[in-house]
């Protein structure tokens, strides 16, 4: 093969195996290479080539018995959110966090297991924003990652070093999680593809909670063919997951390559009714954003879908009725970091209430700390019915407001777009120490995230300083095949997904 | 109805952080930043409207599983262990709880 093998996708790759055209150790040995001469992108942080190349080995092995399957010896790489069984991959698992330097976790997340199972070969741990938390990976305790098309600028978080080193061809393909947009808005700043499926998917045993009711895991690749492949993988049932939804495997490459009723191959999206809500084209929505979502949508109408206006007059509300629930639901889920039996303890302390508090200011970042901080108040006494209980009944009307576009027959809509953020990356740095900046641009991703409903970004162009800019698609429960149609429609008929940073 | 210091002092020690007299004044003016968005959602009617606590009871009735009473783990303690700051004879050490 010619020297270009980081340029291919999961399906070419897997493909490529098979046919053997290239090797899996080939493909591993090249990309460890690759993501050592890029480490100025700051997207890795573990990685452990003896163990990766002893994978793409076995796969290749697999290979040549002629049982792969479509996932076997594909090199990806884990968002450091999600724990990787140290005995196993020799990697710790930190979610960026100062509290968890060094982890060495005893078992593999759900996610990371079935992956692996698929024959997948892990070639590391990827940066993210500390527990998740933020949008632009500078809340990393490791350092930010970059954005490939213009390294001052942020790959968008909290998935930021997933989406990164996949923009930068350092990666087919890594692992994320959404709990407000950490899969969708990443993808969308760096340019790649991403799913966020429906809550109850893919399991969250193993990834190390945020939010446990909004916390979701998804595929991050270059095409919604990739993801579809990945998205068979990771998804399924887990009775270690007490909200995993019980429904049987899903092949979600043979549901996206389904045709449509009436389509036809000019018009494979023929009789796809898209819904645009009003308020995702506020005013302040920037205007090059705006434009290269306008071309993705006439391309898609010329793909045979037709537009059609709806509102989800809750938009604006989403925002802080998800800071009221995340934080809430993060203040419960990191009292365990208590330095008693993993993860930081402060060196000097008096007593064991000093050891608490010493240990957690020290192994938390500020932005954790703000989130505790508002998590815990809403919670307390007096105040948990004026916060977070009217959050909750915001979050039903703000589910109902969706299922009111969904359901109403033919008027109904099958998919409701819009962009994914406001603006394009913005430069690392550049919001100071004013978080609610980074809350308020948070807007159209929290509302489905709200709802649990699937979502997506898909590369709609590029908008001011030659930044990406993403597409999102919002559809119903379980509904992630006509995401999936509809976003490999428009890669059929585009080129945006394949184009590449300098 | 804004937050004062002495609000931000006691919920650090329900959270179980320490912050310096800095860190304080800048959490209080952050969290102040933050409730000041959060004043339209309390000012919506939300009456006979159910919370909705977790995503899936809007598609269905979500109830929880239950399992075999019998035993699924092996014994790990050494794994287990392997990240713990301090252990002493397979026993996490703290400081002393009781006189």
């Amino acid at each position: 093969m010619n020297g270009d093998l980081h340029d291919l996708g999961v399906a070419d790759i897997g493909r490529a195996l098979r046919e053997h055209r290239c090797s899996s150790v080939e493909l591993t040995q090249h990309l460890l290479t690759r993501l050592s001469n890029h480490a100025s992108l700051g997207t890795l942080l573990a990685s452990d080539a003896d163990k990766a190349l002893a994978e793409a080995r076995a796969a290749d092995a697999t290979l040549a018995r002629g049982e792969a399957g479509p996932l076997t010896g594909v090199p990806l790489a884990h968002k450091d959110i999600f724990v990787t069984d140290h005995a196993r991959t020799g990697l710790p698992s930190t979610a960026g966090s100062k509290m968890l330097a060094g982890y060495a976790s005893p078992f593999d997340a759900t996610v990371v297991a079935r992956l692996a199972a698929a024959g997948t070969v892990t070639l590391g741990k990827l940066n993210c924003d500390e527990f998740a938390m933020g949008s632009s990976n500078e809340n990393s305790a490791y350092g930010p990652a970059c954005n490939p098309w213009n390294p001052l600028r942020v790959p968008g978080g909290s998935s930021g070093g997933s989406a990164a080193a996949v923009a930068a061809r350092l990666l087919p393909a890594a692992t994320g999680t959404d709990t407000g947009g950490s899969i969708r808005q990443p993808a969308s700043f760096c340019g790649i593809t991403g799913i966020k499926p429906t809550y109850g998917v893919c399991s969250r045993y193993g990834m190390i909670a945020f939010a446990s009711s909004l916390d979701q895991a998804g595929p991050m690749a270059r095409s919604a063919e990739d993801c579809a492949l990945l998205l068979s993988a990771m998804s399924g049932f887990d009775e270690r997951d007490a909200t995993s939804a019980e429904r049987p495997p899903q092949d979600y490459h043979a549901q996206m390559l389904q045709a449509r009723p009436g389509a036809s191959a000019a018009r494979p999206l023929q009789g796809l009714r898209i819904g645009l809500p009003r308020e995702f084209f506020p005013p302040a929505l920037a205007a090059d954003v705006n434009s290269a979502v306008g071309g993705a949508l006439a391309e898609l109408e010329k793909l045979g879908a037709s537009l059609v206006d709806v509102s989800l007059p809750r938009t604006e509300l989403s925002i802080p009725v998800y800071y009221i629930i995340a934080p809430a639901e993060a203040s419960s889920n990191l009292g365990r970091f208590d330095g008693v039996k993993f993860g930081h303890r402060a060196a000097q302390y008096t007593d064991l209430m000093d050891m608490y508090k010493k240990t957690r200011s020290e192994g938390f970042g500020p932005e954790v700390k703000r989130r505790i901080m508002i998590g815990t108040y809403v919670l307390s006494h007096g105040y948990y019915d004026a916060y977070y209980l009217q959050a909750q009944k915001l979050r039903r009307m703000i589910a109902d407001d969706f299922q009111a576009c969904f359901s109403q027959g033919s008027q109904g809509c099958d998919v409701i777009a819009g962009p994914v953020a406001p603006t394009v990356a913005w430069k690392i740095g550049e919001q100071g120490d004013d978080p609610l900046q980074a809350y308020l641009a948070d807007i159209f991703t929290l509302p489905a995230s709200l709802a649990g409903l699937p979502g997506m970004s898909v590369p709609a162009g590029f908008g001011a300083h030659g930044m990406p800019v993403g597409l999102q698609l919002i559809g119903n429960y379980f509904d992630e095949a006509t995401l999936l149609q509809t976003a490999h429609a428009l890669q059929q008929a585009t080129d945006f997904h394949s184009r590449r940073p300098a | 109805m804004a937050l004062t210091l002495a609000d931000v002092s006691r919920i650090a020690h329900l959270a179980r952080l320490e912050l310096s007299n800095a860190d304080e004044a800048l959490m209080l003016a952050q969290l102040n930043g933050f409730f000041g968005i959060v004043e339209q959602m309390r000012a919506v009617d939300t009456r006979g409207v159910e919370p909705l606590y977790t995503p899936l009871s809007a598609v269905h009735a979500a109830g929880l599983r239950l399992r075999d009473d019998v035993v699924t783990e092996v014994d790990q303690r050494e794994a287990n262990q392997k990240s713990a700051p301090t252990v002493e004879d397979g026993l996490f050490l703290v400081p002393k709880v009781i006189e």
